[in-house]
């Protein structure tokens, strides 16, 4: 839904007072629902539902050459699209700057945790080693897409399981029960800035009322792994130490949900 | 040899499990999931609303416009890269004719009416199954239709005629040896149910005129369990939308009667 001036006003003084639409408290996230491994066709699957917004995400792997200036390493690839079946305001196409920071900002962030062992994907140095892909795909968007997004690719990448390897052919039918090797457990939490109210997780009415947003991405110790600034608002240093503690604890209930699955 | 045991058990007249559900995407105007086996496809409706490009208006009527994507992860070998291909685009053009055989869009000149249909999973099948998840979207959504069209492929493999292949199945040669006969036709068909009327049509593969006349026969009375699961999602949507409804009546009722 478009907002208009007079709403977003509203929604600004209401946000002001300390009040959400739906009811909800300033730092606090929508029910998050998970579900793993209901796709036959990937090798990994994620199905999450935060509120009404809703995304799948899967995970497809195959052997390929490796880049030249990593022979020895496995690729890992986050690739997201709004597809317009999730919100009026998408259209077909060649995905837009916002579907190409969306997709950036998640593959940003899971491939600078470093979570992933790549070297243990590497079958012959030089020649063959495993691509991992992960899609994410949008059903219903009402907003914060790059934090549920993220959380699909990640519980996908956990769910995942190599298929059968026979004479260098990939067997996508069977199997087996080796998992990626990842070890730590990336989550981005995008905290927005509202006149002076600070939320998380918003939704689709609540994004486009803001003045700036963060997407903060941690790992298990709480350590930083990637930042993302949005909206053409400016942020003061205090503001960005407060929204990054808010990111890190949001992003230790998340983890313990994921890990729960 | 002929297949006279079908892979997955099945009769040969019998179709995969079906699963179908209305509604199940808040954003659009109509939706619906519709599964036939393995095959998974969400439908989406948007409209109808003002036509972009603007060339592309009809000053007479609006315009239905299908667009069938698979996911990336969604088929059965490599990933499918995403965005249009020729064949996503071929498939988007016969589904839109399969469905605009029912739709009266008169009342909505210069307007379109976006038909978005994604597939999570495939395994075989999924223009029909697509077509099905369509044609309950558009229902949910309130676009005037005459009925609501159903499809299904019938195949002829191993000299048989089978109802729903599956992708072992339009592959046969490949899971069963010893077969007299190698050729496997597909056949993708949708219907309008109360006339008995073909919307889509398509066959690829070799086969004789006799034996695709009776495939035809076996389709349509196929395609009658198939409407039947797609009347019955609309039915369970409608019906928890009235009870939903009634509930709040009866409660209004009863907070009146206590203000008085």
């Amino acid at each position: 839904m478009m907002i208009d001036q007079e709403a977003r006003k509203h929604l600004r003084e209401s946000l002001a007072k300390g009040i959400r639409y739906d009811g909800r408290k300033k730092d606090e996230f929508r029910n998050i629902e998970i579900i793993t491994g209901f796709i036959g066709t990937a090798e990994g699957s994620a199905h999450v539902k935060c509120g009404e917004t809703e995304v799948i995400a899967g995970v497809k792997m195959s052997l390929e050459k490796p880049f030249p200036d990593t022979p020895d390493q496995g690729i890992l690839m986050v690739g997201a699209e709004l597809l317009p079946m999730s919100n009026p305001k998408y259209e077909g196409g060649p995905p837009d700057a916002t579907a190409i920071e969306l997709a950036r900002v998640i593959d940003r962030g899971i491939r600078e945790s470093k979570s992933l062992d790549n070297k243990r994907l590497c079958i012959k140095a030089g020649e063959k080693v495993w691509t991992i892909n992960v899609d994410i795909s949008p059903l219903n968007d009402d907003g914060n897409l790059i934090d549920v997004g993220s959380i699909a690719a990640v519980a996908a990448i956990l769910n995942a399981r190599f298929p059968f390897v026979e004479n260098d052919k990939v067997d996508y039918k069977q199997k087996t029960t080796e998992k990626v090797p990842i070890n730590r457990i990336p989550i981005a939490v995008t905290v927005l800035k509202v006149g002076n109210a600070i939320i998380v997780d918003p939704t689709e009415l609540e994004e486009q009322a803001l003045d700036a947003r963060l997407t903060v991405t941690t790992i298990d110790d709480g350590r930083l792994c990637s930042i993302q600034k949005g909206g053409v608002g400016t942020l003061s240093i205090e503001e960005i130490d407060k929204m990054i503690d808010l990111a890190v604890h949001k992003g230790h209930e998340i983890r313990k949900l994921i890990k729960q699955e | 040899m002929d297949y006279n045991k079908r892979l997955d058990g099945r009769d040969f007249d019998e179709l995969r499990p079906m699963e179908a559900k209305a509604g199940v995407i808040k954003k659009a105007d109509g939706s619906a999931y519709f599964r036939m086996g393995n095959t998974v496809a969400y439908a989406a409706v948007y409209g109808p609303r003002e036509m972009f490009p603007k060339f592309q208006q009809d000053p007479k009527k609006g315009v239905l416009r299908c667009n069938y994507n698979m996911m990336p992860f969604s088929g059965a070998g490599d990933r499918v890269r995403p965005g249009p291909s020729r064949r996503s685009k071929e498939i988007s053009a016969v589904t839109e004719k399969a469905l605009s055989a029912v739709v009266d869009l008169s009342d909505s000149p210069n307007a379109v009416v976006d038909v978005y249909i994604e597939f999570p999973q495939t395994d075989a099948g999924s223009r029909c199954c697509g077509i099905n998840a369509a044609a309950i979207a558009l229902a949910d959504a309130g676009i005037p239709m005459r009925d609501i069209v159903a499809a299904v492929a019938v195949g002829h493999a191993g000299n048989k005629i089978c109802v729903d292949l599956n992708y072992e199945e339009e592959h046969l040669p490949d899971y069963v040896e010893g077969l007299d006969d190698k050729d496997v036709a597909d056949i993708p068909v949708a219907i309008v149910p109360s006339t008995g009327e073909i919307s889509l049509l398509q066959m690829d593969g070799i086969i004789p005129k006799e034996t695709l006349i009776k495939a035809l026969h076996k389709a349509k009375a196929a395609l009658m369990q198939v409407n039947e699961v797609q009347r019955n999602a609309l039915r369970e949507k409608f019906a928890a939308v009235a009870d939903e409804e009634n509930g709040e009546n009866i409660e209004n009722v009863e907070n009146g009667f206590e203000e008085n």
